[in-house]
């Protein structure tokens, strides 16, 4: 039996390995796809303290670095469910089981997908939900981004500098998003909007050539297009544990900045808890807040 | 086995014409998920010596990226007999790619 369990890692899921670790507990970090998180998708990060350059694949892998040497076991399953037996818990994964006095649950968000049949299939034949990861690939071509927030305000625009055309479908008739980043957009001559429209249909022949928008009034065209970037914003990924978790109506995890759930022993921790500021800091501080949480937990066991 | 670079030149002598089934992993030095599937690949190739893995930098070759319809990397296709038996975009973690195989 472990002492602490921890779901995901990420950067909320390692910082809580270093400090369960430093606190002596045993650790066992499950990872359904690679350690790091969203953040390896990302080629430079100047907002973290005291590192105001480094590629997210860096600070992943020094991170990770740092919670195995302090001896974090890491295995690659994912979890699928969490049983409560009070100061036993287990931990189901795609393969095993594993018992624990305590949980952490750090499994972070993904890309909302915009729920079209053929979806799946096109991605990274076309779709995709990363435009500084895959914009290269459209080089002089026609793209389209789908959104309104500020993400897709930014991608439109970072994607004028390498496509022929930019189109920006958005379902409301202006933006919310930093005033500065739509004047940007607006004055580039490649960039078109589109508002009040929603991608209602992906066309594709071996790969993704066109998509199908339709306007308010039920008005529909098509536009071609050899890339779609969709940026209609983030999920969290909580949706297994929802029987024993309270979760709020978006589906993140109901819990304060003291990363405490409803279920005593079990913690949130990073972008899937109920929260306004979801960036590495606030993930970082969570894994500690919810591994000094776990620890006094056990001790009191 | 090591892991083979392959460009345009020796693509169809190195994947299209191999005997044994081929995992062409499209790729690029500024994608953080290809750096960490990287030691997965090299893993596999030295564990599997039934399977062939090649290596693809997009930037370099991006004609046979564009040839593939590749446009998100990482990207794993399966060739056999020379064609595509099967793909998957993104990181993956060990055992889904020896599913692919
Ligand atoms: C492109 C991009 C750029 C960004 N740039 C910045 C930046 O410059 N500065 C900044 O501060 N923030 C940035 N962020 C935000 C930052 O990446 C996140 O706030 C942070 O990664 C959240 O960490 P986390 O550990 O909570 O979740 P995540 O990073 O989402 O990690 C969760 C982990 O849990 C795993 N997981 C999920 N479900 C399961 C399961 N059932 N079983 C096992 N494992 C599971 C996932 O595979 C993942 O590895 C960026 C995000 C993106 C997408």
């Amino acid at each position: 039996m472990y002492d602490i369990i921890i779901i995901g890692a990420g950067p909320a899921g390692m910082t809580a390995a270093i400090y369960a670790r430093r606190a002596s507990k045993s650790v066992l970090v499950l990872e359904a796809l690679s350690y790091g998180g969203q953040i390896i998708n990302t080629p430079d990060i100047e907002n973290y303290p005291a590192a105001a350059h480094i590629s997210g694949f860096e600070f992943a892998t020094k991170v990770y670095e740092q919670a195995a040497a302090l001896g974090a076991e890491f295995v690659f399953e994912k979890a699928v469910d969490i049983i409560d037996g009070g100061s036993e818990k287990t931990v189901v994964t795609t393969d095993n089981s594993y018992t624990c006095k305590a949980v952490i649950i750090a499994t972070g968000s993904r890309n909302r997908r915009l729920g079209l049949p053929n979806e799946d299939e096109l991605i990274g034949r076309g779709v995709s939900y990363c435009a500084t990861c895959d914009g290269a690939f459209f080089r002089g071509k026609t793209v389209a981004v789908v959104g309104g927030g500020n993400t897709a305000l930014e991608d439109a625009l970072y994607l004028c500098d390498l496509a022929a055309k930019v189109y920006l479908i958005h379902r409301r008739d202006a933006f919310r998003g930093d005033e500065k980043t739509v004047s940007a957009l607006k004055a580039r001559e490649t960039a078109e909007i589109i508002y009040n429209s929603t991608v209602t249909a992906l066309l594709a022949d071996k790969r993704l050539t066109g998509i199908e928008v339709t306007d308010k009034d039920g008005g529909v065209r098509t536009i071609e297009t050899d890339g779609l970037f969709v940026a209609v914003g983030r999920v969290p990924e909580n949706a297994g544990f929802a029987k024993l978790i309270k979760l709020d109506e978006a589906g993140y995890i109901a819990a304060g900045e003291d990363c405490l759930t409803n279920v005593p022993g079990i913690y949130a921790a990073g972008d899937g808890r109920a929260k306004n500021v979801r960036q590495l800091v606030t993930a970082a501080a969570d894994g500690a807040v919810s591994a000094e949480a776990a620890v006094r937990y056990i001790s009191e066991l | 086995m090591n892991v083979i670079e392959v460009t345009k030149a020796n693509f169809e002598a190195e994947v299209l014409k191999s005997d044994k089934p081929v995992i062409a992993d499209f790729n690029a030095d500024w994608c953080g998920p290809c750096q960490m599937l990287k030691p997965v690949i090299e893993e596999l190739a030295a564990e599997r010596t039934d399977v062939k893995f090649v290596s693809v930098n997009v930037d370099e070759q991006n004609e046979l990226a564009y040839e593939y319809n590749v446009s998100s990397i990482p990207c794993l296709i399966v060739f056999r007999g020379g064609k595509e038996a099967g793909r998957s975009v993104g990181m993956k973690p060990k055992s889904e790619i020896v599913k692919l195989i």
